[in-house]
């Protein structure tokens, strides 16, 4: 059966984009954040995972309001990056794994999840930078098949922490019952707090965003006790984003499971706080 | 004719809900429709036909011609979607925190730098 090797979760904003086509990484702005980044991408060079589950939310790229998903996963050969309207480079297309694609949606709809499922997608900065920033080499050959899962944060309501934790418990599950020798890394990308829109932009709570990494390693499940709007008030408009940390982290297991091998939290890029984090999952 | 379920109000802090994906439909199409460089280049090269084309409302007409993001999101306009819109102005995220919380530009990164500490 396949195996889950650990999790990754970090932030994305489309200025990394920008920072990475412009070669600012070791500007004093940048650096904080690029660096933390190293002993991340020296894991995965050595863990050599086959699979990445990219836990995501689109800006508008695949989706618009005309037809809006809670749930998507993509369900392609492969998925291609496009231009999100600021004409930054796009990166090279993703190497997509249908079979564990199909494996996952039959087991996440036998467990309720009613999902919409995406032979065609593209795949914006909030799949595509995090990609690049853990395989900055990749070059035009990405090391690792990928199924995207894309979760609704542009229109209300959006699913609860509560559901997609239970959404990251499935996807583990049913990785964990593919038959396949694959190793799979678990990627969850957004948040953490910050806010683009109203007379609240800007803001950051940067000790509520450290308690939240804090209880991704002792309490995983203790973001779901607040409601959206909750965290929203605690984390911002996008900060919400945070959503696919939670599902990202259900994934890997309970706390006995997995262990923290690295954390990094930089403010700001852009007008957000950038967290990353590495679990790595006991044999 | 509000349809979407009462939310917590939270200051400062609009909810992109049923109600505002109702009344923000043309404005948010045509905004989606920036992630083409074609189509921002028709923009850029006649405005006011461009937005008759996505059939934007009086309100969002006045919104669009003032650039103004506050009222860009009264008239029904998500965040993601402006952003398309802002960059076709050359204006990031600094710019927009800014003209909505009425600071400079400095002094909005400032409290951002501010907020780490
Ligand atoms: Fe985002």
């Amino acid at each position: 059966m396949a195996k889950i090797v650990g999790g990754i979760v970090t932030s994305h904003v489309p200025a990394i984009g920008r920072a990475i086509a412009g070669g600012l990484q070791q500007e004093a702005y940048w650096k904080p954040f690029f660096d933390g980044f190293a002993p991340v991408q020296q894991w995965l060079a050595e863990v050599k995972p086959d699979v990445a589950v990219v836990i995501y939310n689109d800006h508008g790229l695949n989706f618009f309001l005309d037809k809006m998903p809670t749930f998507a996963v993509g369900a392609a050969p492969q998925y291609s990056n496009a231009d999100e309207g600021w004409g930054i480079p796009t990166l090279p297309a993703f190497p997509g794994d249908q079979d564990l694609s199909w494996h996952l949606i039959e087991e996440l709809v036998a467990k309720e999840f009613d999902l919409t499922t995406c032979q065609e997608m593209l795949v914006d900065h909030a799949f595509t930078l995090p990609m690049k920033l853990l395989w900055p080499n990749a070059g035009e050959a990405w090391p690792v098949r990928t199924v995207p899962v894309c979760i609704n944060t542009v229109q209300h309501p959006l699913p609860s922490a509560r559901r997609c934790f239970k959404l990251g418990q499935a996807i583990g599950e049913a990785v964990a019952s593919w038959d396949s020798d694959a190793r799979v890394v678990v990627i969850g990308t957004g948040g953490l707090s910050h806010q683009l829109d109203g007379e609240r932009a800007g803001f950051i709570n940067k000790s509520f965003d450290l308690e939240f990494m804090d209880s991704l390693v002792n309490d995983p499940a203790w973001a779901t006790r607040y409601s959206v709007e909750e965290l929203i008030e605690l984390t911002g408009t996008q900060g919400i984003e945070l959503l696919m940390w939670v599902a990202a982290r259900a994934a890997l297991g309970g706390v006995d499971q997995v262990r923290k091998l690295h954390a990094n939290y930089h403010i700001p890029i852009s007008n957000t706080a950038a967290g990353l984090m590495l679990f790595e999952n006991k044999d | 004719m509000a349809t979407a379920k009462v939310r917590r109000v939270i200051p400062g802090t609009p909810l992109f809900d049923g109600d505002a994906a109702r009344k923000g439909y043309a404005l948010n199409k045509m905004c989606y429709s920036f992630n083409s460089a074609d189509n921002r280049a028709e923009f850029t090269r006649d405005e006011a036909a461009y937005c008759r084309k996505y059939g934007l409302d009086p309100q969002q007409l006045a919104a669009v011609e003032k650039r103004n993001v506050l009222d860009l999101i009264a008239a029904g306009g998500n965040a993601y979607y402006l952003a398309k819109f802002a960059g076709i102005f050359g204006l990031d995220m600094q710019d927009i925190g800014a003209q909505q919380t009425g600071m400079s530009k400095e002094a909005f990164k400032a409290r951002l730098i501010e907020a780490g500490k």
